[in-house]
């Protein structure tokens, strides 16, 4: 409680408690968001999150049709069931957001998550950096004597592993792309 | 299809295919090609404000008088900043207005030049959508995107920032109609959820319906049909601030406005009913009081065009995503081809209650001694405008509260206030906005004598064009609202919410030209307000009224509305608790 005393789930931009009689429960959702690719798309989307108070836990962006400009932006967030609904309304106000889907609820999907991580060592510790890439099917984009770059793909959860691992053997820097996601199945 | 043209030409000759025949601005370096096009022509009036803010506000009061988007035009930098709060405020009200910024050329954008601002980043979160139009090419068919955008869906303030270059280059001029915009939003509402509202109301016992602005923006039609539907089942109706008009105030099913300043049985109508039926309001803080406790035991059905409003604050149990006008048209087919009925003998109990609860008349107040107040200035004013073509704005705080209590509108349209923002300083250059769309109506801002200072230099303005309006100021030489709160939170500590070296508002509105009249007594006070009514010019009226008039009812914060204060005896450690860190 803070001095304030402002109860717990009060939000920050009312006067009053926003959240009575809805769930608690934080969920994490994939949303696939289909943006007219124009100047400033993406500001928006980054500034109605910052505005709103939501979280990001990971974003992508890129065009995906050229001809038609039109850009995908694949967000991974959290947040109550309600806050979840609210951002997905949100986000298809905009007006060049042409779709929203919540790939966590519209059914299986695949999520994939790019990394690229420098390792640096000599001796053992080299040679088990390489034994594990291989065990993780990650692919050697760069070496030298004393270094390696692995590209790893998979979830995020298998990324989160292999730095794990990566850690004691010389890790020295780390770049993810950020979970792109598509749903499974022909539609 | 396409004629080549400057970009400067473009915008006016855009502004004249969409039907504008006024554009409230401010020249500047940025935007001196545009205003040298507006000089070559005889279609479009350009109103010279004194300040860029009232330029936004004067667009606003002219869209919601009428329905219509309103424009505005200023020039980059401190222009374009100035502009800001206006633009929050269409957004919080969902006004219609375009505005154009001039803005450096596009080789020198990024470059730290003279007036140069990042003005789509900064009025990215206070407008609906913004565009830089880097290419003469493509400046037509942004305007005419604008329009569509600004008035379609829920409607909001739309920017285009349009650099210098852009203005003198020649491109190619696009029709109006010559491409179909991406941007349609639903307006039908889902047919099995209306059915499903009729379907409630033929079961409701304690119904209510609770209207807010969405029913003015969706057209005259959406208030005569609601008027319909009122009428089709006989029950009662009470609206927020934004909403005042849809249902006439005179109409017998009418509660008066609810929420925090909001009419007793309005309020305890909505705490009691067993079925709520939102129609384009959007369950403001202002509105609700504690949600925890906010009209616990109803069913709850919500018409908005906005998917973003449904379940936002409140749980609804019978969402409609559409236009008002067009849901309201269906709900009514459906209630009708059906032979629906209300259940009768519920609704008839429902209205004894309502009736006892209005026989508490909240408003009631005693005009005694000699010092006016405010609530009768308001009821003198309302008595003697009645049978006028009469428009009225307001600024924020307790005279905006008292004029919503005191005053009566009958049709929509006719009541311009800024709801979600609360900018104080919006009512006069509205005014002025809203004389120019009715040129020989009878337009009063009621306001507060501190609201007013900010945005006074529109004197100039008035003046100028020979704008007929009223400024009603309630003077109570203080900060009313904040007064109050301070009176009710902060053990009578009045920090800085006085008013000190007020002007002579008399020599003041005389020093302009126009016309000043002050009065203090009572007795005066009707002679007083027929001479400003029959004054031919801008009035500025210095009502002195009583200086620490409280505005009752109030629902304090952290309250449900069951909880009202009435009267000063009873606000002693009425605000308690988490309460006091509520604004």
């Amino acid at each position: 409680m803070s001095p304030l005393k402002i109860k717990k789930g009060a939000s920050s931009h009312s006067a009053y408690n926003l959240r009575s009689g809805f769930s608690d429960i934080i969920e994490r959702h994939t949303l696939a968001v289909i943006v007219e690719n124009e100047p400033g798309v993406l500001a928006r989307v980054i500034g109605l999150f910052a505005g709103r108070g939501y979280n990001i836990e990971s974003l992508t962006v890129a065009e995906v049709d050229h001809e038609g400009h039109r850009s995908r932006i694949t967000i991974v967030t959290t947040g109550t069931p309600q806050v979840i609904e609210q951002i997905k309304a949100q986000l298809g106000r905009i007006v060049p957001v042409h779709e929203v889907h919540d790939l966590t609820v519209e059914g299986p999907s695949v999520e994939r998550e790019l990394a690229l991580f420098k390792v640096a060592g000599k001796g053992d510790a080299r040679i088990e950096a390489v034994r594990l890439a291989d065990i993780f099917r990650a692919n050697v984009v760069d070496s030298t004597l004393e270094s390696f770059v692995f590209e790893v793909t998979g979830t995020s959860e298998k990324i989160d592993a292999f730095a794990e691992l990566m850690r004691p053997l010389g890790l020295v820097e780390v770049v993810r792309t950020g979970v792109a996601a598509l749903s499974r199945g022909q539609a | 299809m396409s004629k080549p043209m400057t970009g400067a030409k473009m915008v006016v000759q855009a502004l004249i295919d969409q039907g504008v025949d006024v554009v409230f601005g401010y020249p500047g370096g940025a935007v001196l090609p545009i205003y040298d096009e507006i000089f070559q022509q005889n279609h479009i009036q350009h109103i010279l404000v004194r300040h860029e803010q009232a330029a936004v506000h004067a667009a606003e009061g002219y869209a919601r008088s009428t329905g219509k988007p309103g424009v505005a035009l200023v020039t980059s930098g401190p222009g374009a900043t100035n502009a800001v709060t206006g633009l929050t405020d269409a957004l919080m009200d969902s006004i219609p207005i375009i505005v154009l910024t001039g803005q450096v050329p596009t080789f020198m954008i990024g470059s730290d030049a003279f007036q140069e601002a990042d003005t789509v980043g900064i009025t990215r979160p206070c407008t609906k959508h913004n565009w830089l139009v880097k290419e003469t090419d493509d400046l037509a068919r942004v305007l005419h995107e604008a329009f569509h955008v600004a008035t379609s869906g829920r409607p909001g303030p739309v920017l285009i920032d349009i650099p210098k270059d852009v203005q003198f280059a020649t491109g190619k001029y696009t029709e109006k109609k010559a491409r179909k915009s991406y941007y349609q939003p639903q307006v039908k509402g889902d047919i099995t959820s209306i059915t499903e509202l009729a379907a409630a109301m033929e079961k409701a016992k304690r119904p209510i319906f609770y209207t807010g602005g969405g029913v003015i923006n969706s057209g005259a039609a959406a208030s005569q049909l609601l008027r319909e539907l009122v009428a089709a089942t006989n029950f009662p109706i009470t609206s927020t601030l934004m909403g005042l008009g849809a249902y006439p105030a005179s109409g017998d099913n009418w509660l008066g406005m609810l929420g925090m300043h909001g009419l007793y049985e309005a309020n305890m109508a909505m705490h009691g009913c067993d079925l709520m039926i939102n129609i384009g309001a959007r369950f403001d803080d202002r509105i609700t009081g504690t949600l925890d406790k906010f009209s616990p035991n109803s069913k709850k059905a919500h018409i908005d065009i906005d998917v973003s409003s449904i379940n936002k604050v409140v749980h609804v149990d019978i969402p409609i995503v559409g236009d008002v006008a067009h849901v309201l048209e269906d709900l009514l087919k459906v209630w009708k081809s059906g032979g629906r009925k209300t259940n009768a003998e519920g609704v008839s109990k429902w209205w004894d209650q309502i009736n006892l609860w209005r026989k508490v008349d909240c408003l009631k107040f005693e005009q005694t001694g000699k010092v006016i107040k405010p609530q009768y200035a308001l009821q003198r004013l309302e008595a003697l405008t009645k049978g006028h073509d009469r428009y009225i704005t307001t600024e924020v705080g307790q005279h905006q509260m008292w004029a919503a209590q005191y005053l009566g509108f009958e049709d929509p349209n006719r009541w311009m206030t800024s709801g979600g923002l609360g900018t104080m300083g919006y009512g006069f250059p509205a005014s002025v906005g809203v004389q120019m769309a009715h040129r020989d109506a009878l337009v009063i801002n009621v306001a507060g004598e501190a609201s007013w200072l900010m945005n006074m230099q529109e004197m100039g303005t008035v003046t100028q064009y020979k704008l007929p309006v009223k400024q009603f100021i309630l003077n109570n030489e203080r900060l009313g609202m904040v007064r109050q709160w301070q009176q009710l939170l902060h053990g009578e500590r009045y920090s800085s919410s006085w008013s000190e070296s007020l002007p002579d508002f008399v020599k003041l509105a005389e020093a302009f030209g126009a016309k000043g009249i002050r009065c203090d007594d009572p007795a005066d006070l009707d002679d007083a307000i027929m001479e400003m009514i029959n004054h031919d010019g801008p009035v500025v009226f210095d009502c002195l009224v009583e200086k620490h008039e409280n505005c009752y009812p109030m629902i304090p914060s952290g309250k449900p509305h069951n909880e009202m204060l009435m009267g000063d005896a009873s606000t002693e450690g009425a605000i308690t608790g988490s309460g006091q860190a509520l604004v």
